[in-house]
């Protein structure tokens, strides 16, 4: 029931994009032609189409997003409750964040967060 | 007369959905003009006196553009993507408090949904770049995905301070826990916390910078390597929507800097609910021009930079400050900062 309001909202703003998408489509002008249609590429003949390529750094970056991620999860909790945990949730967390750090200056020591 | 809850619930959503997109329209007047004053110019002022009209004139317009879906383009994904990047940045609203009771659902997980709801603008962005099938588009969006999911981490880790200073998600609480004031005239927001307040305000700020893809983090529409980034097919409507997202997640992260850190709707007089919404948007759009200032003050960095500032000094700063955070909350017995 809490979310009731958020989910009217969320159809609120999808409806109103949407229909704001379809003004043009009763005032706006159509007068379209080939060139007019082709991928921009600053005025000249459009030359290799991406095709989904990329280099992996692009990955490395998301797998270590991940992984501190996870530990987001755990902290998420953490802060909320921290004021009844006192000095026992400090010390769980600085023992899991020390593991976590060890694990990150792996990282680092290894050139992952390099971008060359 | 009271409405029953659905209509009330359905009325109020569409009246914070039309006051964030007027806002919004009349933010982008606002930035242009600081924009222009800093710049020795006077800024749009021929639409209605001294420019008032012109995000008006503009909207107009950008409704009188036609529609161009270039043909390489995967259509529906193209055609989606607005919607799916405006949303979200709308949705961020919905757990606002403007003011004491004044807003759509005060929800008891509402920094955790408002982060998560931010992010997921990302979606509608990757959306519009692969659905362009342009390589300008592509690349930056890439390069915005890159850099949104590097900087998500600080961001998360700046805005536990206040989580942990307040010892709630709910926002409301939040703010509650900022009320009072030190000697007398210091208000207890959480940035004049000695120290640890204004480090992570910094630290949300350069993340908040980074997650809006604003200078100097705006390699993803480097104009001098990518045109105009992802929405470089984009025109007419499509592109509006996607400009108003945009401005809308900046509003909306402004807001939520306002309150973790400036003591949102607090200030004299806030006992009216209509005073406090006015405090929490004079501090909201402070922080925006802050943003702004910064965008006219600063070049733009490169990628390996952008990547080092996050992995290799934001995430450990701001681990560090939430310890330390973390202990002096402790020292304090864990209760009453």
């Amino acid at each position: 029931m809490e979310y009731l309001p958020i989910l009217l909202t969320f159809a609120f703003a999808a409806g109103v994009a949407g229909a704001l998408l379809g003004i043009p489509l009763l005032i706006a002008p159509r007068r379209l032609s080939p060139v007019k249609l082709a991928p921009f590429e600053c005025g000249k003949d459009p030359i290799a189409i991406s095709e989904g390529r990329f280099p992996i750094k692009f990955s490395t970056v998301a797998i270590l997003f991940i992984i501190f991620d996870i530990e987001l999860f755990f902290l998420w909790l953490w802060a909320m409750l921290f004021r009844r945990l006192g000095w026992f949730g400090f010390v769980e967390m600085l023992v899991f964040l020390a593991i976590l750090m060890l694990g990150y200056l792996y990282i680092w020591r290894k050139g992952g967060l390099e971008w060359e | 007369m009271t409405l029953p809850p659905l209509a009330y619930h359905a009325l109020v959503g569409f009246v914070v959905l039309n006051v964030v997109i007027g806002m919004v329209t009349y933010v982008t007047l606002l930035e242009r003009k600081f924009a222009a004053r800093m710049q020795s110019r006077i800024g749009p002022y021929y639409v209605g006196p001294h420019g008032l009209l012109q995000p008006i004139a503009d909207a107009i317009k950008l409704m009188l553009k036609e529609d161009v879906v270039p043909t390489t383009a995967d259509r529906w994904v193209y055609n989606l993507a607005p919607i799916v990047f405006l949303v979200p940045c709308v949705l961020i609203f919905a757990t606002l408090p403007f003011a004491p009771g004044l807003g759509v659902a005060d929800l008891n997980i509402g920094v955790l949904f408002f982060l998560a709801v931010s992010s997921l603008e990302i979606v509608g962005l990757f959306m519009g770049g692969w659905g362009s099938n342009n390589k300008y588009a592509l690349l930056s969006a890439m390069r915005a995905v890159n850099q949104i999911i590097s900087y998500d981490l600080p961001f998360v880790f700046a805005a536990f301070v206040p989580v942990v200073l307040a010892g709630s998600l709910q926002m409301s609480a939040i703010v509650a826990a900022q009320q009072g004031v030190w000697l007398g005239f210091v208000p207890k927001w959480f940035v004049v916390y000695p120290v640890i307040g204004q480090l992570a305000f910094v630290a949300f700020l350069v993340a908040t910078l980074a997650a809006e893809n604003r200078v100097p983090f705006d390699i993803l529409e480097a104009e001098s390597e990518l045109v105009a980034g992802f929405r470089v097919e984009y025109s007419g409507m499509k592109f509006a929507l996607i400009q108003l997202g945009e401005y809308a997640h900046m509003i909306g992260t402004s807001f939520l800097a306002a309150l973790l850190f400036l003591g949102g709707w607090l200030g004299p007089g806030s006992e009216h609910a209509l005073v406090g919404a006015l405090w929490f948007l004079l501090k909201a759009m402070l922080v925006f021009l802050v943003v702004t200032w910064v965008r006219w003050s600063f070049v733009r960095i490169r990628v390996d930079q952008i990547l080092a500032i996050s992995w290799k000094l934001l995430l450990p700063a701001s681990i560090v400050l939430l310890l330390a955070t973390a202990f002096w909350v402790a020292a304090r017995g864990g209760d009453g900062v």
